[in-house]
């Protein structure tokens, strides 16, 4: 898509937004420093990605404004600072906005949301349930992959089940 | 121990390994936190200084025990900051950071444990040549020695938490420097990066400043941390992605041999001419010259010059380490000036 900002019409536009209002879809196109300049991408992201991944929650923008009032009980970050710093304030954050983070975090790993790598030692032992949830969620993900969707579907009952009981 | 480091080429650049003719390095960082802290953009600076406090041996003992050294970034020059950017021991992001910081590293320079980075640790290993599995075996060690005496912050669901939810998870990054003049010169960089970014890869340039890709060297670096183990992650580059980006590279330079055989041998004449008598000369310019040079090496096609003396130029060739082996601070102009000099005689047969 090449296109000019509609803000500056000189730079080429390379944030593309999708905002519903009152059920009508509007569609924006920002050069970076124009965005930068209203708000939606963070000043000088830490990564670059980040900036990209926000920039896709705008579009739904409402469900954004009831989540800028959140914030972590431990460090007081609220979801807003998050939004402009692109670093989180402290490890319980991703319970405090985890309604904001997931959608996120599933954008940034390919739709991934569960960790299924190493794990510290300290937890090892007693987790035998979450073992379980682990190796099924890297079966799912082969599954996935291989496109073998019925074998799909029947791990990922089997996981909500684990994760229910 | 800068000064003595700055003289010669940590292991990574000695291009002695597996597929050094377009592997450069390969490297893997690992980023961790530690429990029960906040993340770094809320700690005060007391706070800063107790976690580098407490993780100060541990990192110490992890980079090699004594052989290893630990640096205080607040005690050493800007220079000297720099220094340490250059060879790939401390991100950019360490060295033009504020508060309490430093970096354990190790006598061979493989190994290198940043504190209070973006996160509480980060921990680099990196490597000559493509040697993922070697370098996965020890980071790994490395990262259960560590977490034998510190209690990461862990998640059952996210997996290691990071201040930036992009590395989440595993806190795995995987990147592997290359040498691609052949696909750059028959024009198919582009097609190559583009299948890259479709597999959620990294592509950017190497040296210089964050630049796309000046001159023919790239990074590729992997995006996602989360839902894939590191295992899964790693052989993906060792297995699929980087062999088919030697593969490619290997065949791009088969044509230039056979079917560009004189604009090939006019490229590697014309820079190692340009190298030996220019009098002022950019690290851009020199980026891409010696590229040229290493490029004409590999395929026999320049046979007095060796690698090492490649490898050694790009690295004593960046601006501080210029400044850093002339013992003073130079203007743009005259880093230009004392660069060509450097090249110029360690490129004049006779003179070195
Ligand atoms: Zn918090």
């Amino acid at each position: 898509m090449n296109m000019n900002c509609q803000v500056c019409k000189k730079q080429q536009a390379t944030v593309h937004l999708t905002d519903i209002v009152q059920g009508e879809k509007q569609e924006r196109h920002l050069c970076e420093s124009c965005a930068q300049e209203e708000g939606v991408l963070p000043k000088a992201p830490a990564h670059v990605q980040l900036g990209e991944l926000i920039t896709g929650l705008v579009m739904n923008k409402t469900a954004i404004q009831q989540l800028a009032d959140l914030s972590c009980p431990h460090c007081k970050l609220t979801f807003v600072e998050f939004r402009n710093q692109g670093q989180l304030g402290c490890p319980h954050d991703y319970d405090a906005f985890e309604k904001a983070l997931v959608p996120l975090i599933e954008r940034a790993h390919e739709g991934a949301s569960h960790h299924i790598g190493k794990v510290p030692n300290r937890l090892n032992a007693p987790r035998a349930a979450d073992d379980d949830l682990v190796r099924l969620r890297r079966e799912l993900t082969r599954a996935v992959d291989s496109e073998q969707y019925e074998e799909a579907a029947r791990i990922r009952d089997r996981i909500r089940r684990l994760e229910e009981s | 121990m800068l000064d003595e480091m700055v003289r010669h080429a940590g292991e990574w650049l000695r291009g002695s390994g597996p597929m050094n003719e377009i592997v450069i390095s390969s490297r893997v960082r690992l980023a961790r936190n530690v429990a029960g802290y906040p993340f770094l953009s809320r700690t005060s600076e007391n706070q800063r200084s107790e976690l580098m406090e407490m993780l100060r041996p541990h990192v110490v003992s992890a980079a090699g025990g004594a052989a290893g050294a630990f640096l205080d970034m607040n005690a050493i020059s800007d220079l000297d900051q720099q220094v340490l950017v250059e060879r790939h021991l401390v991100s950019r992001n360490l060295a033009e950071g504020k508060g309490s910081r430093g970096v354990a590293i190790s006598k061979t320079e493989n190994v290198s444990v940043m504190v209070n980075e973006e996160d509480h640790l980060r921990i680099q290993v990196l490597r000559s040549g493509l040697q993922l599995d070697e370098i996965w075996r020890d980071i790994n060690a490395l990262d259960d020695k560590l977490e034998s005496k510190i209690e990461y912050a862990f998640h059952p669901r996210y997996g290691y938490l990071t201040a930036c939810p992009t590395n989440v998870g595993t806190g795995i990054r995987v990147s592997v420097m290359l040498h691609l003049p052949g696909l750059k010169l028959t024009g198919e960089i582009e097609r190559v990066f583009r299948a890259a970014r479709d597999m959620r890869l990294a592509v950017r340039g190497l040296f210089g400043e964050g630049t796309e890709a000046a001159g023919d060297f790239f990074q590729v670096s992997n995006q996602v941390t989360l839902g894939r183990t590191e295992e899964d992650t790693i052989n993906d580059f060792r297995l699929s992605v980087i062999p088919k980006i030697i593969e490619y590279e290997q065949k791009a330079r088969r044509t230039l041999v056979s079917e560009r055989t004189i604009s090939l041998d006019d490229r590697v004449w014309r820079s190692l001419g340009t190298l030996r008598h220019a009098r002022t000369i950019s690290s851009e310019e020199v980026m891409l010259h010696l590229s040229h040079l290493r490029l004409g090496v590999h395929l026999g096609r320049l046979k007095d010059v060796t690698i090492q003396t490649i490898n050694d130029l790009f690295l004593m060739s960046q601006p501080a380490h210029l400044q850093k082996v002339q013992g003073a601070r130079l203007t743009g102009e005259q880093r230009s000036i004392a660069r060509a000099e450097l090249i110029r005689r360690r490129l004049t047969p006779g003179m070195n």
